[in-house]
């Protein structure tokens, strides 16, 4: 089944006088349970197709459906929920609220969807946990390491059991080492039956995705399944 | 996803985010809590005037009457007063003759001396003086004593019925009845000290300053007879029957004064109404200027906030960017901030209420004042709703931004 099916999607910016495409005409279909990276060098428009993918901006001409239902003529209400209950974000700079720990953190999507209180926090401990962060619930960002921090928003993006995961280079800000822990945590959800799309510009970094999709001047360069792809060795989520 | 889910998650965030920036919330708590207090303050003080006016005016009582050589009020020629003819004890006894409504008519005649008791002194005492039935024209209760007799107001003896604040200053022991006391350089007996009377807003006409004299003494010690123009005054028989008492009251005294048909009144039939319209438009404007003033206190405290709420978007573009990227709607970031700002004017307008209890707990030591029920929930609906207003623009200006610029903000 299709998760996410766009057709001739164009998005074209309006700077003063001029017109710039940052997306010509791009059709792709991912289906559930894929693990998807989007590449392409910087102008190419991956930006803002993950923009587009996450519900966050509408194209300009062209038709998104996002599990069966037109996104392109959403009200801002409507794509308001889709991002709340089907898709969960993981920003390259963690995006955490300074003053809150961590178990607010992964709570504040619940808020929005109007869970009551003590439902949010056993659901949000149940992702930190899942995370590997059961003994760091209640510290706040500056508290934890860079690739607990990220962890945290892994979290905060796994709570609502979306319909994928959206991450813009969840690396970019972390060593190799912590990075590839993080690449780890994403094969696992990939293997827990969870849709993983991922941003990235670094080569090494996507292939550890099943299918690298490459734009170019916005449009789709190369679209194909990895040959070698890359298994992290870390195990972060419990087995039970 | 209810109205009350929402107001109270949002309630959360906005507390949170006031504790984060404690110094900042309570700086521009400030603005609001001196605006409330200066307001809560400022009614508090037009009633407790207003009160104390009304006190007093009732105690000078309003069935009386007041006949005098010059109008209070009004826009009579001072100069067409001034020649007139003094009002004297003649044309009180010929009134008194003829006038049938009254329940009690008295003349009136002040001057203004020091009083002694030996080491303590009042200076510039207003003496009222008058006949027995001076009583019965007043409202007047007596702590000790009585007032005096018709026989010791016919014969101009020395005694003295004195005030309840003039008796605490020459006497501070309250041993004043039937001690001697020198008026000027007279002696004479107290025989009767009045209860609390009036209100301090009448000054040197509240009867607590005054003290009360066979009229005939003034004549005798202190006043030339053709120097001075008496005030007679009459009370009604009932509130209702004051407007028929004041019409015979006018009549009479043509008569009494001999006026021919065509001649216009030489004389003022006064009535404490006249003081209380006079006190209306001076003292409305007063209040008008004084809340409005306190209101610009308000106003710039409000400034504060809606300023501060700007700053407090901006700072947070970034946060509010990722509120909206994981569901939060236009509408939930709008009511966040707004509670935010409201949070800030209400706690503001709590402390600012408190602090307005309790200066008025010390302004009534001079001026008898309580803040009003009204008033408590007027400063309170009042801080909501510049919270509202102050917190609406910037947080509209939040709740529009658009995600995505929003979380690339640096």
């Amino acid at each position: 089944m299709n998760i996410i099916k766009i057709e001739h999607i164009a998005k074209i910016y309006q700077l003063g006088t001029q017109q710039v495409k940052a997306l010509a005409d791009v059709s792709v279909t991912i289906d559930k349970n894929e693990y998807v990276a989007i590449m392409g060098p910087s102008g190419s428009g991956k930006s803002t197709l993950m923009n587009m993918l996450g519900c966050l901006d509408t194209p300009t001409s062209g038709i998104y459906e996002f599990t069966g239902k037109n996104v392109s003529e959403m009200t801002d209400n409507e794509l308001a929920k889709i991002r709340n209950q089907e898709i969960g974000f993981v920003f390259q700079t963690f995006n955490l609220l300074a003053r809150s720990d961590a178990l607010h953190n992964v709570e504040l999507p619940l808020i929005y969807s109007g869970i009551p209180a003590y439902e949010r926090k056993e659901r949000a401990e149940k992702a930190l946990i899942d995370v590997g962060l059961e003994d760091r619930i209640h510290h706040r960002p500056n508290e934890l390491s860079g690739g607990q921090r990220q962890r945290v928003a892994v979290a905060r993006a796994l709570v609502t059991n979306p319909s994928i995961i959206l991450a813009d280079e969840p690396t970019g800000n972390l060593d190799s080492k912590t990075g590839e822990e993080i690449m780890g945590l994403f094969s696992e959800l990939h293997d827990k039956g969870n849709t993983i799309i991922l941003v990235t510009h670094e080569e090494y970094i996507a292939e550890h995705a099943v299918r690298i999709i490459r734009l170019r001047d916005g449009l789709v360069e190369s679209d194909e399944i990895v040959k070698k792809r890359l298994i992290p060795k870390t195990k972060i989520i419990s087995q039970n | 996803m209810n109205f009350w889910f929402e107001m109270k998650e949002g309630l959360f965030i906005a507390l949170r985010a006031l504790r984060a920036n404690k110094i900042r919330t309570i700086l521009t708590m400030l603005g609001i809590v001196i605006g409330i207090t200066s307001v809560v303050l400022m009614t508090t003080a037009i009633k407790g005037i207003d009160g104390a006016f009304q006190q007093g005016i009732s105690a000078l009582g309003s069935d009386v009457l007041y006949i005098d050589k010059y109008a209070w009020f009004g826009n009579t020629d001072f100069w067409e007063m001034r020649n007139r003819k003094n009002l004297i004890m003649d044309d009180f006894s010929r009134f008194k003759d003829l006038a049938k409504l009254p329940k009690a008519s008295a003349p009136v005649l002040r001057a203004r001396k020091t009083l002694k008791n030996g080491e303590n002194n009042v200076e510039g005492v207003i003496l009222v003086g008058s006949t027995a039935d001076y009583v019965a024209t007043t409202n007047f209760t007596f702590n000790i004593g009585r007032f005096f007799t018709q026989t010791e107001g016919q014969a101009a003896r020395d005694v003295v019925v004195l005030g309840s604040e003039v008796a605490k200053n020459l006497f501070p022991r309250g041993d004043g009845i039937d001690k001697t006391i020198k008026i000027g350089n007279h002696n004479f007996k107290v025989i009767g000290i009045l209860d609390e009377q009036g209100s301090f807003i009448l000054g040197s006409f509240n009867p607590d300053n005054q003290v009360f004299l066979p009229i005939g003494s003034i004549f005798k010690y202190f006043l030339n007879r053709s120097r001075g123009s008496i005030t007679i005054n009459v009370r009604a028989q009932s509130p209702a029957m004051v407007a028929e008492t004041k019409e015979e009251a006018i009549g009479v005294m043509r008569k009494v004064r001999g006026l021919k048909f065509d001649e216009k009144d030489d004389f003022a039939v006064n009535q404490q109404e006249g003081l209380m319209n006079n006190y209306n438009s001076v003292v409305g404007v007063i209040q008008i200027a004084g809340l409005f003033i306190t209101g610009l206190a308000l106003f710039v405290g409000a400034i504060g906030i809606m300023n501060i709420m700007f700053v407090s978007v901006k700072e947070r573009t970034k946060e509010i960017g990722l509120r909206k990227a994981i569901g939060a709607r236009r509408r939930t970031i709008l009511g966040q901030f707004i509670l935010e700002s409201s949070s800030i004017c209400l706690f503001g307008g709590l402390v600012g209420l408190l602090l307005a209890v309790m200066l008025s707990m010390v302004i009534n030591q001079f001026l008898p004042t309580s803040v009003q029920y009204s008033a408590v929930i007027i400063a309170i609906v009042i801080s909501l709703i510049t919270g509202v207003l102050a917190g609406f623009a910037p947080a509209y200006t939040a709740a529009k931004m658009d995600p995505v610029t929003a979380l690339r903000y640096e």
